[in-house]
């Protein structure tokens, strides 16, 4: 008797508790959500926002250096009056200019030739390490992190004096006899490709590490022992596992590549062309901050709307999967 | 010696002298640094065999069938399969597939894909890829997860595609490491016998490694129980419980009562044995063949020891003693019987009826007595 009134008597309260748990889950939820918009919100979309804005503008002798848009100094209908002064104009001027197309594209393709050379070296690296012995792992991981700790620009500057004709490299080849004559390399595309892949790597080794090392090495036994011998077992098993890592690793390369200045204009020299020089050009030396902003702009939508279309394919693919 | 009778099935090639064993470990030892995995092992296997190895944890049983699949290399010794030496071979071109404990299924490959893994890197022309891949699926009865990913299917199915992946391309040994480790009891008890049935399907030799001494009872042919990278007896299941070789293995397998004492008389069928306390017991011959005075050992199971409340008249062996624990399993009760001088016996009873007229209890006196064929003597 006493069991069926137990019953009886927990019977309402397990019905209501789900309903519970299941607003306060939400809610909860949705807090948490709710930081990484507002840190969005703060830190992305309003400075974007702001760019957009000047990038509608015209050049003026002025501080800042541009005709005032959408300002609400004149009051709600200055505002307003603002919209007639907006125009596309330097949108046009970009297209007009054969010099930014051009800058745009080269960038792209040293940025994406640079990524495959980051991958390329990255890669063995990355799977080194989460091969190694568990008891020197962590300190190969500080071994990558440790440049961070120096400035990049100075790091940046070393390769100066290593890639200048009379630098450390040629130096050493010379004295090696393997060259005669000094290698141009510095204010080359060469250069370049070795201060990107030199600075970016550890934005691909660490991507690729966290990939591989939670890999299951007895998934590598098992296609053994299926037949299938070590290199293939690495195309078949290891490398279609890293993916994940493969992508985010290029991702953290590509885009900040596309857009690097530093590089370029230390080691690359003055007949290189990519598109964060010349948008610092136009920004410090011709102080056209209207039409630095749309070179931004334009950049910004270069970078966002592919990585965008192959997030969505990604999520289509896994979709299909299950 | 009285027989144990054909426990299993009509298969003891161990038992002809003129068998070819199939596989072959000759005085084979394994180090890691200065820890020894195998010690100078020796041990042979034959063709459909299920065999199985034995041993707690550490004890060198998973290092052995590692070495099998060609992921270790012997430091010493040889392994032959089917007459060849394994020396030198990688995994990739053994002719032995390992299902792993972790299944170690592929997780990007649907579960068709995963079965296929093997076929295709033979080689086999598609049509044929096809029709074993849908055979296997059907064996082990997962038809209509073919396009799923591991992630989707449960530890039951999971299991089930590792099984096939890894018979898929028929080798001429399957290993099996801990293959139900990390399934429920019940799912595990089913999947004892599905094995069995497989392996008798498809005439395979088995060689499973296992810590569940009930696993290996109930699939294996012979059974090799390990311990610190030695081998301490290969017997069928029921040798290795009526005739355990060693106290290790007495102890290893099943519960066991251990009676201390010395070899006080020995006749042509019997041997008296004088307890450390002056109690004596008769037992017949067989296992270690004890001198007079010899320190010795006598093993027997719960099961075969009988709980009285009153001296059974026609006992050979009786002991007094005051019933010190009861535990009631429903099939059968165990009593802990504490013996006058001072030893507690373990004793299991069959509860044949559902009642009974003369229950014991705690604190009562009782009997244990036992026949002089129901144990083994066993050296100190």
């Amino acid at each position: 008797m006493s069991n069926i009134a137990v019953t009886d008597a927990a019977a309402p309260s397990t019905a209501a508790k789900p309903f519970l748990n299941r607003l306060g889950a939400g809610f909860v939820n949705r807090l948490v959500i709710i930081v990484p918009y507002l840190w969005l919100l703060f830190f992305f979309l309003i400075p974007f926002v702001i760019v957009f804005k000047i990038s509608l503008s015209q050049t003026a002798i002025a501080m800042p250096p541009y005709t005032p848009v959408l300002d609400f100094s004149d009051g709600v209908s200055g505002f307003f009056a603002g919209f007639r002064n907006l125009n596309f104009d330097n949108y046009v001027w970009l297209t007009q200019d054969a010099l930014y197309f051009k800058a745009y594209v080269t960038s792209v393709i040293i940025a994406a030739i640079s990524t495959v050379l980051t991958l390329i070296v990255g890669y063995p690296i990355a799977y080194g390490m989460s091969r190694a012995p568990a008891t020197i792992r962590p300190t190969l991981l500080m071994l990558v992190i440790l440049p961070f700790w120096t400035s990049f620009l100075i790091r940046v500057y070393a390769w100066i004096g290593i890639l200048k004709p009379e630098g450390l490299l040629n130096q050493l080849l010379l004295s090696l006899h393997i060259i005669n004559q000094p290698l141009v390399i510095l204010n080359t595309y060469t250069a370049i490709f070795i201060g990107i892949v030199y600075s970016y790597l550890p934005f691909m080794v660490l991507p690729l590490y966290s990939s591989l090392e939670k890999m299951d090495y007895s998934l590598i036994e098992a296609a053994k022992d299926l037949g299938c011998p070590p290199t293939s077992a690495f195309w078949k098993i290891t490398f279609p596992l890293s993916l994940p890592g493969v992508i985010a690793g290029c991702l953290l390369v590509f885009i900040p590549a596309v857009g690097e200045f530093v590089i370029p204009d230390l080691l690359g020299g003055s007949s290189t062309l990519m598109i964060g020089k010349t948008l610092w050009n136009e920004f410090f030396a011709n102080r056209d901050w209207p039409v630095s902003s749309a070179v931004a702009v334009i950049l910004l939508l270069l970078l966002t709307v592919p990585i965008m279309l192959f997030q969505q394919a990604q999520a289509r693919a896994q979709e299909q999967g299950k | 010696m009285k027989s144990l009778g054909s426990i299993r099935r009509d298969f003891a090639p161990w038992n002809d002298p003129n068998a070819k064993p199939y596989i072959q470990f000759d005085n084979v030892t394994k180090k890691f640094g200065d820890f020894t995995a195998v010690n100078n092992l020796s041990l042979t296997i034959f063709e459909r065999e299920f065999f199985a190895l034995l041993g707690a944890s550490g004890c060198g049983k998973s290092t052995l069938l590692r070495m099998l699949a060609g992921f270790e290399e012997p430091t010493a010794g040889r392994i032959l399969l089917d007459g060849q030496d394994l020396r030198g071979i990688p995994p990739y071109r053994r002719p032995v597939n390992m299902m792993f404990q972790s299944y170690a299924l592929f997780p990007h490959m649907t579960v068709e894909n995963n079965i296929a893994f093997g076929l295709k890197q033979e080689g086999m022309p598609k049509p044929d890829i096809e029709k074993r891949v849908a055979e296997m699926l059907k064996l082990v009865k997962l038809e209509q997860f073919a396009k799923r990913k591991p992630h989707q299917l449960s530890g039951g199915q999971r299991q089930r595609v590792a099984l096939a992946r890894s018979v898929a391309k028929r080798p001429k040994v399957l290993l099996l490491d801990e293959p139900l480790g990390a399934l429920d009891k019940k799912l595990r008890e089913e999947t004892q016998f599905e094995l069995m049935d497989l392996q008798q399907e498809l005439g395979l030799t088995f060689v499973v490694v296992t810590h569940d001494q009930e696993e290996a009872m109930t699939m294996a042919d012979r059974i090799a129980i390990m311990d610190k990278g030695e081998v301490m007896q290969v017997a069928t299941p029921a040798e290795v419980y009526e005739a355990p070789a060693s106290r290790f293995v007495a102890h290893f397998v099943g519960n066991v009562n251990m009676f201390e004492g010395k070899v006080a008389e020995r006749s042509a069928n019997t041997t008296r044995i004088t307890g450390a306390s002056g109690a004596q017991i008769v037992v017949e011959n067989g296992g270690a063949a004890a001198a007079a005075n010899a320190d010795i050992v006598f093993a027997i199971r719960p099961e075969k020891i009988k709980v009285s409340s009153k001296k059974p008249a026609d006992a050979v062996n009786a002991l007094e003693g005051e019933v010190y624990d009861v535990a009631y399993l429903g099939d059968m009760t165990v009593y802990h019987i504490r013996l006058d001088d001072g030893q507690i016996i373990r004793a299991s009873a069959l509860n044949a009826a559902r009642v009974t007229e003369d229950p014991l209890t705690w604190n009562d006196r009782a009997w244990v007595s036992f026949r002089p064929d129901a144990g083994v003597v066993l050296a100190r």
